[in-house]
């Protein structure tokens, strides 16, 4: 089924989320993209509890706390969010494009807007020689089907909450030593004690250090070397489950033909149009003459391109400017 | 001006002079130098990962949690390790050393 919308909004960070309001205005219909499994972008994954002190009128406020205002202020125009999924292609069609996820959702919009901020974030890999050949069939970034390692031995490396969230679920099943540079954990307290009350009932094991090489093996097992502060060791595992958080990568787009400059797209500053007719891009990814990457530059930009779009959705309709202090008509929309 | 002495991901030295109202972060990236910093420099990321020279690591201001914490997050950690977006720089610190981390 390929859904209808007027623009596809590729990411849900603030400048993504404001679009919203600004294309909402014009009656123009939005849905976004996410590859993160909540809306926010970098506010919420990277520093939700981090104080922001440039956005206007606002001395102070939190990377969540920014989000959950925009969230609210764009809740009248009803947006629809496909989250947890890459867009990987699009597809110019009569209508305007089809955008097709990683999870196979599909989007036909007139316009599309690229409000990707530094790239989807994607788990972070471990930089070892050769690992790509294990990627997928030894070496796991995400679970998506546990039951796969049902019985086998696993490692885990890493000290965050999936580290520690996945090391107490698989060792009921599976024989789990996790990994870790020290025996501090940045995890949740609870999921800590947690794995130390397993650790002493030998459910888990625990080792501290970092893995530093794939051995070569002729088994179907994988075997590591790792090593800490004392000593150097190895170790032989069906699998291996590197948990380092996320990164941000550009990913697809960069195969989309659009004009870029050092990995960002390059737009012009009257409607923040890309080199493809019909495709925007606003906030962190466009570059201009002069750009700064400030979510208030974002949130100018989504006003123009806004502009810029009904043209595409409206062809033979005159856009007349209002205010939302003064136009009824604008209230309605609002809901005020 | 006070100086600073980098050692790049090829192993190749260079010295840059430094305004101390900056972080370390800042000035790498400001002189050009490979440095991802991917969240600007809030400690949320483990992109701008540096190793100190021994001699000069007991002058920085100290690693606090939140920097160990983030760690984490990067490979090839030592005890030289630190987080360049987390180091203020200071005139006393004419002359330091610093390696960057590979990536």
């Amino acid at each position: 089924m390929i859904e209808k919308t007027d623009v596809v909004i590729i990411g849900a960070g603030p400048v993504g989320l404001f679009a919203v309001f600004e294309l909402g205005l014009l009656n123009i219909h939005c849905q976004l993209i996410d590859n993160l499994d909540k809306v926010g972008g970098q506010c919420a994954e990277l520093y939700p509890e981090k104080p922001i002190y440039d956005i206007p009128s606002r001395p102070l406020v939190t990377g969540q706390e920014l989000t959950d205002e925009l969230i609210k202020q764009i809740n009248p125009f009803k947006p629809k969010f496909h989250l947890n999924q890459q867009v990987d292609k699009i597809i110019k069609t009569e209508f305007g494009w089809i955008v097709e996820t990683s999870i196979g959702t599909k989007v036909e919009a007139k316009c599309i807007v690229v409000a990707a901020g530094a790239g989807s974030f994607v788990p972070r890999k471990l930089p070892i020689e050769n690992i790509e050949k294990y990627e997928n069939k030894k070496v796991f970034y995400a679970i998506r089907n546990k039951s796969q390692f049902t019985g086998k031995d696993l490692l885990i490396a890493g000290g965050g909450d999936s580290a520690l969230d996945w090391t107490n679920e698989l060792s009921k099943d599976c024989n789990v030593t996790l990994i870790h540079r020290r025996k501090e954990f940045r995890a949740a307290p609870d999921s800590v004690s947690k794995m130390h009350e397993l650790e002493k009932i030998g459910k888990v094991k625990f080792i501290k250090g970092q893995i530093k090489e794939i051995l070569e093996t002729k088994g179907k097992k994988i075997k590591l070397k790792y090593e800490n502060e004392e000593n150097k060791s190895q170790i032989e595992v069906d699998y291996l489950l590197p948990f380092f958080g996320l990164k941000m990568e550009l990913g697809p787009i960069a195969d989309w033909g659009l004009n870029l400059h050092e990995n960002l797209i390059k737009v012009d500053t009257e409607k923040f149009e890309t080199s493809t007719p019909s495709i925007f891009a606003i906030g962190d990814i466009n570059w201009y003459p002069g750009k700064l990457k400030l979510i208030l530059s974002g949130f100018h930009e989504s006003a123009l391109m806004a502009q810029g779009v009904f043209k595409y959705c409206f062809p033979d309709k005159k856009n007349i400017f209002r205010y939302t202090t003064s136009s009824k008509d604008l209230h309605k929309k609002l809901g005020v | 001006m006070p100086k600073l002495i980098i050692t790049n991901r090829s192993g190749e030295k260079s010295e840059i002079e430094f305004d101390s109202n900056l972080t370390l972060m800042e000035t790498l990236r400001d002189n050009g130098f490979d440095i991802e910093a991917s969240c600007g420099g809030c400690c949320a990321c483990a992109t701008c990962h540096v190793y100190i020279d021994d001699k000069w690591r007991n002058n920085l201001n100290k690693m606090d949690e939140d920097e160990e914490a983030m760690l984490d997050q990067a490979f090839d950690v030592t005890e030289k390790s630190r987080l360049s977006c987390q180091i203020s720089l200071s005139d006393d610190l004419d002359g330091l050393e610093v390696e960057i981390a590979p990536e």
